[in-house]
């Protein structure tokens, strides 16, 4: 099914977003500016995107560390989100919880997670919530491959697979699990077939081509909210950056990186749509322009607010009833 | 009135508020058609089905992922480690994901998810069946840890533990299942944070906790025959912990022994003896004791298991060493 062109327009300014609000964050991070480590999802845009933007506001995602994508393209706001980056009080989380530890309920977003594999087994509990109910809410739960060899992954797909939930989940491969490359950490060359053991269909996609991403997230979301149960897609993509900004990367080979960049997610959208006249050089530059600004306005949101004050939110909020020893 | 055993009174518990609150569901290994490894949830999917009785693969780890999701999602989930000792299998998702995900999400999560698990020895169920871990869950900041030694708390703190909004560890002693009494058959709840006096006193504050309050109690009664009044108090909640009425008892008596069953080293006596010391060091006659099992795993063979666990004899001495 033709994709609208007012659909591949959001693909185009989501991923946009995505990509100047990761290389903005690196930035800030070189300039001291952001405690901790993060970790840039920059060059992975279409693989957050092709699957959010399928998702209704009322469906869920557990994300990973390598979360910021995932978070923007389910609809949180890059004020508040480099905020928590730089943990201010602003920031979704009250600036207790940085990059990896971000939650926005009210959109559905449930986490990311700073334990590999860690956040995986929630989405289970969420399914399961939605199934209680009887809603066609789905859960979407992105990962990485080394993240496949987690228990948790394992316990997970199995037990998804036994009840038949609502849950998508989505391998981001981007051929390094840390430091490491797939070929060192995993036998299999897809980590799809992991799911084909547990009796969930999959597929593997061109993690980089949005549309490709989308049409495979629209099969994934119809079978959940339809009763059908869960789905493996599995994207083939690429990082720009190290594991964390800063990490020099030493382990990939000479050229893989400007191969890779040849596969530019948002630069394959823009010729899509410019030889398919679907929008003309203005238009697109016309968005490009208003991310900018838009992240512009982020930053000096996120600079210019305060840190959370240790009197009185250091100790709070770690129980609903119970003020702590 | 009712006359129940210990596991009875937590299955009545479980029926009872399953059908007050529609948000409670049950997960965990053998809880459903089985009925409960303890029998502890007989009954329950007869009643509701896989539905609310949700019988999961061995698989620790989604099991906490399952109570945590549903509860991010808004329901009221019980699930159900078997043995405390499994904590082992599945410490991330209890430790780092159930016990930070308020705190470090801004407190945007209302997480009230109850954890059941079995504790202590006893039974020669072996070394890694046979521990208590009360002071590892009470050592990471967000989880509640309540251990009822009464056919009356059994029931009661775990209404309170299911009603509470927070992860709570609700830890039943294994050796206690068959303990009888009469307790009252209408709907109550036992609060967290408050230590109970099983037996009063003047000379001696005996605080314990679990299958140990049975054992303090008993040497609380020997010591009686000798003319030392003990004072018995069973914590019951580890945390939140009732740190008023065992200051108020030290103050009284001047001198206190802890009995738990657990390891001394590095457990909970150790941080309620620190505690009493920092907020009490001057009606202290003499130093603190603790009477808890040695630095070695729980041994199998009877003969070892009954040297390990600590005992009336044991208790009896720590408080004629302090007399």
């Amino acid at each position: 099914m033709e994709i609208p062109v007012e659909v591949k327009l959001r693909f185009y300014s989501s991923m946009l977003r995505i990509r100047k609000f990761e290389l903005k964050a690196a930035e800030l991070f070189g300039q001291g500016q952001v405690p901790g480590s993060i970790h840039s999802c920059a060059g992975q845009e279409a693989c957050a995107e092709g699957v959010c933007a399928r998702l209704r506001t009322d469906d869920y995602l557990i994300g990973a560390h390598r979360g910021h994508g995932q978070c923007l393209a389910k609809g949180a706001e890059s004020r508040y989100l480099l905020a928590e980056l730089l943990g201010k009080k602003s920031g979704y989380c009250l600036g207790k919880g940085g990059s990896m530890h971000v939650a926005v309920p009210e959109i559905g977003i449930l986490g990311t997670n700073g334990i590999v594999g860690g956040g995986i087994p929630s989405a289970l509990g969420v399914a399961v919530a939605v199934q209680y109910r009887g809603t066609d809410q789905v859960v979407t739960c992105f990962f990485g491959e080394g993240a496949s060899n987690q228990g948790t992954f394992h316990e997970t797909l199995n037990i998804a697979s036994l009840w038949s939930l609502p849950i998508i989940f989505i391998c981001e491969n981007n051929l390094y699990a840390e430091l490491t490359p797939h070929r060192l950490h995993l036998k299999l060359p897809d980590v799809a077939r992991r799911a084909e053991a547990y009796g969930i269909p999959s597929t593997v996609v061109d993690g980089n081509d949005v549309l490709a991403v989308y049409e495979a997230a629209g099969v994934a979301v119809e079978r959940a909210r339809s009763g059908g149960g869960p789905t493996f897609i599995e994207g083939k993509t690429y990082r720009w950056e190290g594991h964390f900004v800063g990490d020099p990367a030493k382990y990939r080979p000479a050229g893989e990186l400007e191969e890779w960049k040849g596969r530019d997610p948002i630069l394959r959208l823009k010729a899509h749509l410019l030889e398919n006249g679907l929008a003309d050089g203005d238009q697109l530059a016309g968005i490009e322009m208003s991310i900018e600004e838009e992240i512009k306005e982020a930053v000096e949101f996120a600079v210019s607010s305060n840190p959370p004050d240790p009197s009185t939110d250091l100790m709070s909020g770690v129980y609903a009833a119970f003020d702590g020893f | 009135m009712a006359n129940l055993n210990y596991i009875r009174a937590i299955n009545v518990a479980l029926t009872e508020e399953m059908e007050r609150d529609p948000d409670i569901f049950l997960a965990g290994e053998d809880v459903g058609e089985p009925g409960g490894s303890f029998t502890e949830t007989r009954g329950i999917w007869q009643k509701y089905g896989f539905r609310r009785a949700k019988d999961t693969p061995i698989s620790e780890s989604a099991i906490l992922g399952i109570a945590l999701g549903a509860a991010m999602a808004g329901l009221r989930p019980v699930v159900e480690i078997m043995f405390n000792d499994f904590i082992g299998v599945c410490a991330d998702q209890l430790f780092n994901q159930i016990a930070k995900a308020r705190y470090m999400f801004g407190s945007k999560f209302k997480l009230p998810i109850t954890i059941m698990a079995n504790c202590g020895g006893g039974i020669s169920a072996g070394p890694q069946h046979s521990q208590s871990w009360e002071a590892m869950c009470m050592h990471v900041p967000g989880l509640k840890v309540v251990m009822p030694a009464t056919v009356y708390d059994a029931k009661g703190l775990l209404k309170a533990a299911i009603r509470d909004d927070d992860p709570v560890v609700y830890l039943h002693h294994k050796a206690l299942y068959r303990l009888r009494e009469e307790i009252s058959d209408g709907d109550y709840t036992v609060s967290l944070g408050k230590a109970a006096v099983r037996k009063e006193g003047r000379d001696v504050t005996l605080l314990a906790v679990s299958a140990m309050v049975h054992t303090a109690l008993k040497a609380a009664g020997r010591l009686e025959q000798e003319g030392i009044k003990a004072e018995v108090i069973d914590l019951r909640s580890i945390v939140p912990l009732d740190k008023q009425t065992v200051l108020d008892s030290v103050k009284k008596t001047g001198r206190a022994v802890i009995v738990h069953e657990a390891v001394k080293v590095a457990g909970i006596g150790a941080e309620v003896s620190a505690m009493i010391m920092e907020e009490a060091f001057d009606y202290l006659d003499a130093p603190i004791q603790r009477v808890a099992a040695p630095y070695v795993p729980v041994p199998f063979s009877p003969a070892l298991e009954k040297a390990y666990l600590p005992d009336e004899e044991a208790v009896i001495q720590a408080v004629r060493k302090i007399a």
